[in-house]
């Protein structure tokens, strides 16, 4: 018997776990690489045909020169954010995120999602400056030079859009890919200067109580962060998973504050004014206030909460078939640590504990993964996700009860309210095409 | 002997450590400034009105401004057009009611502090503070919230009670001070 064989029959004896064929993850602590090798492959819609095996031109000569700078292979080329608004007319830009192309916990730069309000600035770094000034002893201003002196930490941290997932606030489920639906986030290592040591550097006033932050972009876009947060984990971060930030993502210096809204992120940051009171910005009073069912709205809705989705499979990337499939997905949470994530295959009736992939970081993507065999039937996956605060992800009949949804389906681009976190279900028909629904 | 050499080792030793957390975790190289360095990056408003500038506007000089350099985009009279309406507004509801600045906005001083950092969208920071007081002022006084003679000024301006101003609930009461 091949190990393929083996791996199969392995497959064949583990038990369900929940219904619809959700298996024990412990399939993937045994031999994970022979487990994947029975698995069946997810189709990108349409599917190509298969070619029998030969030596082809690649392996009958010597390839291309090696590149200065790294290009994926071209047949990758379709792995690409969609654009919101490509010829840059007078209002935000958006480049979503394609999570069903991807894999593992961190977006690659080329692919992390960016809002711009006002395109993206092209900032020479030996002109840019930070100033700190307000309730400070001593107001003080930084060039990138000075700052890439300073001791740097690195880490990991998602970063989300405060309008991510919107979409799934429809009355009617939208028919549309993972992309579409929640492409408003992607994950990094970002490594940077702690923005408490140059406060520190500064001397807080003992009456401060805030930071107005602005960018260096057309709109000099600002936002108001607490105090606590900025001297706890805030980051003013230079790097993005090993390179220097992306134009798109604040280049030459943004601000990090790890699981926090992402627009209170500010890109290109050029100033930080110590406050006793909020500014009240543009961005805060008006357009990050997400209205609650009877006319009231949120303010200062600063954390992105426990949430999770599948990835593969999703709309778009389909089941060739009945057999044996990995389904996995992402979470994360503002919160703290991902704890736990379970699936379901049966619309939320049974549920089967992922397995997360390690290390676990705190306010990052976690990978979960289950196996799963697919016997052909309808089914309608979801996953459900806990943080080490304790906090569980919520149902999207929980969160609608709570904010309320349209009334009619809005454009998938639009933004009807904020912060969906509830759970996402996608439905598998006979043929394995997957659609979004609600259950 | 010995006790003299110890304690100039313990002595050293202790300089050495307070150095390290001295130095070691302050570089300290920001660069010092003054107020006199950022005349023209010093535009935060607060709602109180902190950081209004000298200078004022009446509606009647901000309807000029508005018909020069705002109405390609919003519209005649800031009745919208490609981009927002400025004016009017039905009574906040749900998540399909349209945010506007008499229906949703809480502050006066947000209006003067975003027009004058982003607005017009090709030309930000190309308004003078006067004009800036002007527009507010013409697009409140459209909005009825302030009469069509009424000045805007770092004095009045803050004055002006928007609509919606007790709208809003704080979602993490425990992390906004």
């Amino acid at each position: 018997m091949t190990p393929h064989e083996e791996a199969k029959r392995e497959l064949q004896r583990l038990e369900p776990v929940a219904g619809n064929g959700l298996l024990h993850r412990r399939a993937f602590l045994r031999g994970g690489a022979t487990l994947a090798g029975a698995m069946s492959a997810y189709r990108l819609v349409p599917s190509a045909s298969a070619q029998k095996l030969a030596d082809d031109p690649w392996s009958l000569a010597p390839g291309a020169a090696v590149p200065d700078y790294g290009v994926r292979s071209r047949f990758e080329n379709k792995v690409v954010r969609t654009l919101s608004n490509p010829k840059a007319e007078a209002r935000t830009q958006h480049a979503r995120t394609p999570h069903h192309l991807l894999n593992g916990t961190f977006t690659p730069n080329a692919l992390h999602f960016v809002i711009s309000h006002a395109g993206d600035p092209d900032i020479d770094p030996d002109k840019h400056r930070l100033v700190i000034h307000g309730l400070v002893k001593q107001p003080l201003v930084f060039t990138l030079d000075t700052l890439s002196r300073y001791p740097m930490v690195s880490r990991m941290a998602f970063v989300e859009c405060g309008g991510n997932s919107a979409p799934m606030f429809s009355n009617e489920p939208i028919q549309a890919s993972v992309q579409a639906l929640h492409g408003l986030v992607s994950c990094s290592e970002w490594t940077g200067v702690p923005l408490s040591a140059l406060l520190d550097e500064a001397g807080v006033d003992s009456k401060a109580k805030w930071i107005v932050a602005e960018g260096a972009d057309a709109p000099h876009l600002s936002r108001s962060v607490p105090l606590a947060k900025a001297l706890d984990d805030a980051m003013i971060a230079l790097y993005q998973n090993g390179e220097r930030v992306m134009p798109g993502n604040g280049y030459p210096m943004r601000l990090l504050l790890p699981g926090w809204e992402g627009n209170m992120n500010i890109k290109w940051v050029r100033r930080l004014q110590v406050t006793d009171q909020p500014g009240m910005t543009f961005y805060e009073a008006r357009t990050y206030a997400p209205i609650l069912p009877g006319g009231k709205a949120y303010r200062f809705y600063f954390i992105q909460e426990v949430k999770s989705f599948i990835t593969h499979p999703s709309p778009g990337l389909a089941l060739s078939g009945p057999g044996f499939y990995e389904v996995s997905g992402i979470a994360y949470s503002g919160n703290g640590r991902i704890s736990k994530v379970m699936v379901s295959a049966d619309g939320g009736q049974t549920w089967a504990q992922a397995a997360l992939q390690g290390p676990v970081h705190s306010k990052a993507f976690t990978r979960f993964r289950v196996p799963w065999r697919w016997d052909g039937g309808p089914v309608v996956l979801q996953s459900r996700a806990w943080d080490e605060a304790g906090n569980m992800q919520p149902t999207r009949s929980e969160l609608v009860a709570a904010r309320g949804q349209t009334a009619r389906p809005p454009a998938v681009t639009g933004f009807p309210s904020q912060h969906y976190n509830a759970i996402t279900s996608w439905a598998i028909e006979r043929g394995g095409e997957v659609r979004n629904v609600y259950a | 002997m010995f006790t003299l050499k110890l304690r100039t080792f313990l002595i050293f030793v202790t300089l050495a450590l307070f150095s390290n957390a001295a130095f070691g975790q302050a570089p300290k190289l920001g660069k010092p400034i003054t107020a006199a360095d950022l005349p023209e990056w010093d535009i935060n408003i607060l709602p109180d009105g902190t950081g209004l500038p000298p200078g004022s506007g009446t509606p009647a000089d901000g309807a000029r401004v508005y018909a020069a350099k705002c109405a390609v985009c919003h519209g005649p009279e800031a009745k919208g057009g490609a981009n927002a309406r400025l004016v009017g507004g039905e009574p906040i509801k749900s998540m399909d009611s349209e945010k506007t600045i008499a229906n949703f906005w809480p502050f006066s001083t947000t209006l003067f502090d975003y027009i004058r950092r982003a607005m017009p969208f090709r030309q930000p920071r190309s308004l003078t503070n006067e004009e800036v007081y002007a527009l507010t002022a013409y697009i409140l006084s459209l909005n009825k919230l302030i009469g069509e003679n009424d000045t805007m000024n770092a004095q009045t301006l803050p004055k002006v009670r928007m609509p919606n101003r007790d709208g809003f609930i704080v979602r993490f009461p425990e992390k906004t001070p």
